[in-house]
């Protein structure tokens, strides 16, 4: 918790981008989390993203639930629309905000037990029907807000603080995204901001359901010898299988001289991922291959983090239901009512 | 990089970037502290400990400190620093009861002060509460030496010299005043123990050009004609005046001329406006009076008419550099410039001179006529004889003369020891914590955006009716407050545990200004360069810490550091603390000697 807000003053060199911001401009209130949380790189990852994707920040719109992860939206974007809904019902808000106005960029902000335990449907559907968005859980393995007790994603032998053992097996929101149908799913780590930027950016980019599970440890009731997810056990066994570039459409491509074979991925939109390979038998673009990859690597104790499956085809809800490319919110009586003419013809079709 | 030892004195004192640059090394953030808190009377003790003269300086300093403020770096301007120190001393209290005690038993060590500057008052400040007998000469009949004799009354008002000089005088310093010293040799025969020269540089240069001699009538010397000013000897001046000149002296002629019936009162230097030795303040001060200050110009000729001043005949030149960055100054082959004026004010430089020091008595000076002077003791080359303020290297500024003196007197009572004067103890330094609580510091260190404060002026036409009328009313207590919350604190430092960082990034994410990297360790220049933020200003030191548990390592800069704090406040294991670092100043007497 800090109660100053941080100083307006900036390094009078802070780059600027295309709209003529510094990163500065895409932060929110300073955070009353507790200090050194995970949750608070993951604002400064966004913060960074959004930043260097030029994105005009009254076009985004962050929705979360409950949880401390949750509360994070308002430490970042503060010129961006933000709606903080009920625990674990983030996705069905953020869908019906996206049917209305397909034109917004969406992040979705939850945490562990608001997506795996209360929020486990709600995270699945939206999923499985492919919503546009950027979906970050905050993974801690934890209730943080309510003062620690174990959530759904706490691997199973994991102790708490007080040295309770979790005897449950653990929800693994990746495998389950990759399974629901999701386009793009990764895994992150709050401590590799390298490697974390990457990917936020490649998920607000992607044209379909974007899943990222970034592990981020709990300082108040998770960072303890015992714990899966702490700074010390993820450090430790943190797997990288690839690293990510996200070259935007028009942008140059440089390329680096280090050692992993290299691919890369073109989107729709005319950017590119780049991926350079850190593990060889890894292949982001195969649905069963990646789940397979995941299961061996996981059952070995490692934490696969990176891109991990990719659909080079994206699509997404609006597909799925042959909406109008014009957002719903702007349509105008004309269009959304036919007249009655046009309901006598429907009427006689179902007689 | 090595991991930064912060137990070197020296290294959190650079980072307190006005302590370091004031030659007296006065701790700048703790006064404008007391400042803010209305502690004025606390306020003007810490000054007086480093510097004597706080509402001497406090309305004339030179302030080398406010240019190399952080602030100027984070903003726009430094701090008001120097006009700081006015408030506390204009809002103090009656502060003679804290002044240090003088023993009625003396040392048996006597000292003779030839002048009673700046410099001289600095060196009997420090002796006398040893209890040394110290005895100053002076020509004048007062003390203060050119703060009395030079700087304008209505820049500096004759109460303030008064009071500080007295304070000084006031610890029982014998004074001899209006007697000059005419012999070196037969000041050493009266037995001193040591001697100290404080004589100033004052000669002012003249100029030798077609005219001089004739027109002299109406040609004056700068510093000579304001101390007649000064003294009452002169009350008025031509309505038309060219001041030959663009460092102080000029602009307090200048303006000085301004109140004694010139109306039209021009300035012309040599060289470019910006290169004017001449403050920015000063030479704001003048144009504000209406005086233009025309460059480029170099005298060639006084215009008379059978011995009375027409006016200057000037070349016109321009700047011109070789491949080597050199300048000179070329005519521009243009017509000459003629300015017809009925006084000419030349202040172009000011001289040493040491006609009353023998030159077979062991003292040596070099071919320019200065007195071999060793930099550190301020000992000439005969021992026991000391110089110090402008008579030791040339004319510099009060708050140096005090630099000086303070150094001096130090060796002077080393010397009267027995000790090695080139001994000095290392400087020290303390450091402790300002947490009060989770959230709480002792400092105020929420930090907000805020311009620069003018000082309030008197209305110029009041001003520029008496010589004696003080332009600048200094802030009142509302506006010092305002702008002491501007300073930074730099003297809270960031202080790093590397075994307790757990790398979480809190504080990389909540610094305002960048200044936190976690990376791989590397040589200084390439570690500059992948910084968070690149650190360009290699003047500024990096803080590097050890190899941490990933193997990288902590690298702050230290240049644009607001000292908020909030690295500290969002560091969930206390790896970074705030701390204050108190530099320990040396001064004459035990502390300095080896026994
Ligand atoms: C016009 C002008 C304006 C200035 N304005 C500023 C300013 O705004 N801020 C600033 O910081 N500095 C200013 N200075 C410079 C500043 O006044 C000097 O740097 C400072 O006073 C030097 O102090 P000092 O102790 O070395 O010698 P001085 O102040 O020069 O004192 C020397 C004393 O020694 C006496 N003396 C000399 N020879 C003998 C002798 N043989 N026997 C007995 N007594 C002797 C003199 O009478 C004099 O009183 C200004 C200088 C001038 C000329
Ligand atoms: C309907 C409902 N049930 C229970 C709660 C209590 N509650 C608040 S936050 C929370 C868990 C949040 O955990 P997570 O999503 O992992 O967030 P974290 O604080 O760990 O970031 C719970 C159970 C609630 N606010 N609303
Ligand atoms: S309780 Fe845990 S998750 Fe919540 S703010 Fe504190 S450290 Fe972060
Ligand atoms: S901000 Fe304050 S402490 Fe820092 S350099 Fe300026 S006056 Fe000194
Ligand atoms: S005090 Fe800490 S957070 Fe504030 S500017 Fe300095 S390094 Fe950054
Ligand atoms: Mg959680």
């Amino acid at each position: 918790m800090t109660y100053l807000a941080k100083p307006k003053l900036h390094h009078p060199k802070l780059p600027v981008n295309r709209l003529g911001y510094t990163r500065r401009d895409y932060e929110g209130a300073v955070s009353t989390l507790c200090a050194g949380c995970g949750h608070d790189s993951i604002s400064a990852a966004i913060v960074q993203a959004c930043f260097e994707l030029d994105l005009p920040p009254h076009r985004i719109a962050k929705l979360s639930g409950i949880g401390c992860s949750s509360k994070t939206p308002t430490y970042f974007l503060g010129n961006s629309h933000g709606f903080n809904s009920v625990h674990g019902r983030m996705p069905s808000v953020l869908t019906g905000a996206n049917l209305a106005n397909r034109e917004l960029i969406y992040l979705g902000v939850s945490g562990d037990g608001d997506s795996a335990s209360i929020g486990l449907g709600q995270f699945a559907h939206s999923m499985r029907r492919g919503v546009n968005m950027t979906y970050i859980v905050e993974n801690n393995g934890v209730y943080g807000l309510t003062k620690g007790q174990f959530s759904a994603t706490a691997d199973k032998g994991s102790k708490s603080k007080r040295g309770a053992v979790n005897n449950d097996s653990a929800i693994d929101l990746v495998t389950l995204a990759i399974q629901l149908g999701a386009g793009f799913v990764g895994r992150g780590f709050s401590g590799d901001k390298a490697q974390l930027v990457p990917l936020i950016k490649a998920a607000i980019e992607y044209p379909g359901a974007a899943f990222i599970d970034c592990i981020s440890p709990c300082i108040a009731f998770n960072n303890h010898a015992g714990s899966t997810k702490s700074f010390d056990y993820v450090r430790a066994h943190n797997e990288a299988v690839n690293r990510l570039d996200f070259i935007p459409a028009g942008g140059e491509i440089t390329m680096q001289a280090a050692p992993g074979s290299l691919s890369e991925v073109p989107m729709p939109d005319g950017s590119v991922l780049r991926l350079r390979r850190l593990s060889e038998d890894h292949d982001p673009t195969d649905r069963t291959a990646a789940l397979n990859y995941l299961r061996q690597r996981e059952a070995q104790g490692e934490i696969v983090t990176g891109l991990l499956y990719l659909d080079p085809e994206p699509d997404d809800l609006h597909a799925h239901l042959h909406t109008v490319p014009a957002p719903l919110n702007r349509l105008g009586d004309a269009e959304l009512c036919p007249g009655s003419a046009a309901l006598e013809r429907i009427n006689a079709a179902l007689r | 990089m090595r991991p930064t030892d912060i137990r070197v004195p020296d290294y959190f004192h650079k980072v307190v970037d006005c302590q370091w640059a004031c030659p007296a090394h006065t701790p700048v953030p703790e006064y404008i502290r007391l400042i803010a808190a209305g502690r004025y009377s606390d306020a003007y003790m810490v000054n007086w400990e480093s510097n004597v003269f706080p509402g001497i300086l406090g309305r004339t300093c030179d302030r080398p400190c406010e240019p190399a403020c952080r602030r100027g770096r984070v903003e726009q301007e430094p701090v008001a620093i120097c006009r700081l120190k006015r408030v506390a001393a204009d809002y103090k209290d009656d502060i003679r009861g804290r002044l240090p005690k003088v023993p009625a038993a003396k040392n048996g060590k006597r000292v003779a002060l030839v002048g009673a500057g700046p410099a001289a008052l600095t060196v009997a400040r420090d002796l006398l509460p040893l209890g040394y007998g110290v005895v100053a000469y002076d020509q004048e009949s007062r003390a203060g030496g050119m703060i009395r004799t030079q700087i304008p009354a209505f820049r500096l008002p004759e109460a303030v010299i008064d009071e500080e000089t007295g304070y000084v005088l006031g610890m029982g310093l014998e004074a001899r005043f209006g007697q000059r010293v005419e012999s070196m040799k037969a000041l050493l025969a009266e037995g001193y123990d040591a001697v100290f020269v404080g004589t100033g540089a004052p000669r002012g240069r003249d100029l030798e050009i077609p005219g001089r001699r004739e027109a002299a009538a109406h040609i004056h010397i700068g510093i000579d004609w304001l101390a007649s000013v000064s003294f009452g000897h002169i009350d008025k001046i031509g309505k038309r005046v060219v001041v030959l000149g663009g460092g102080n002296t000029a602009m307090d002629c200048c303006r000085t001329a301004r109140r004694l019936g010139g109306e039209d009162v021009k300035v012309t230097v040599r060289s470019g406006f910006e290169e004017m030795k001449a403050s920015p303040w000063e030479k704001e001060d003048a144009m504000h009076e209406g005086i233009p200050i025309l460059n480029y110009l170099v005298p060639k000729v006084f215009t008379h008419d059978n011995g009375k001043l027409t006016g200057v005949t000037f070349e016109k030149v321009a700047a011109r550099y070789d491949d080597q960055g050199r300048r000179s100054l070329l005519p521009t082959g243009e017509p000459d410039v003629h300015l017809p004026c009925d006084d000419v004010l030349v202040a172009v430089g000011q001289e040493n001179s040491f006609p009353w020091i023998e030159r077979d008595i062991g003292i040596d000076f070099d071919r320019h006529g200065m007195p071999v002077v060793d930099a550190a003791t301020f000992q000439a080359t005969l021992p026991g004889v000391f110089f110090g303020g402008d008579a030791a290297f040339g004319p510099k500024n009060i708050i140096w003369a005090v630099a000086h003196g303070h150094q001096a007197a130090i060796s002077i009572d080393q010397f009267c020891h027995g000790d090695d004067i080139r001994r000095r103890p290392p400087a020290a330094v303390r450091l402790t914590s300002q947490k009060m609580g989770i959230h709480q510091w002792s400092y105020d260190n929420d930090i907000i955006l805020d311009r620069r404060y003018p000082v309030p002026l008197r209305d110029k036409i009041i001003a520029l009716k008496s010589i004696k009328v003080e332009v600048e009313l200094g802030f009142d207590r509302k506006l010092g407050y305002a702008e002491a919350e501007r300073c930074l604190n730099c003297d809270v430092q960031t202080v790093f545990t590397d075994k307790q960082c757990i790398e979480c990034d809190a504080c990389v994410d909540i610094c305002p200004m960048d200044c936190i990297t976690f990376t791989e360790n590397g040589e200084e220049q390439e570690l500059r360069s992948r910084l968070k933020a690149p650190a360009e200003n290699g003047s500024q030191d990096l803080y590097v810490s050890d190899a941490l548990k990933t193997g990288r390592v902590m690298v702050k800069d230290e240049d644009l550091c607001l000292h908020c704090g909030l690295c500290a406040e969002r560091c969930p294991t206390g790896a970074w603390d705030m701390q204050k670092s108190i530099i320990q100043l040396l001064r004459a007497g035990p502390s300095c000697r080896s026994s």
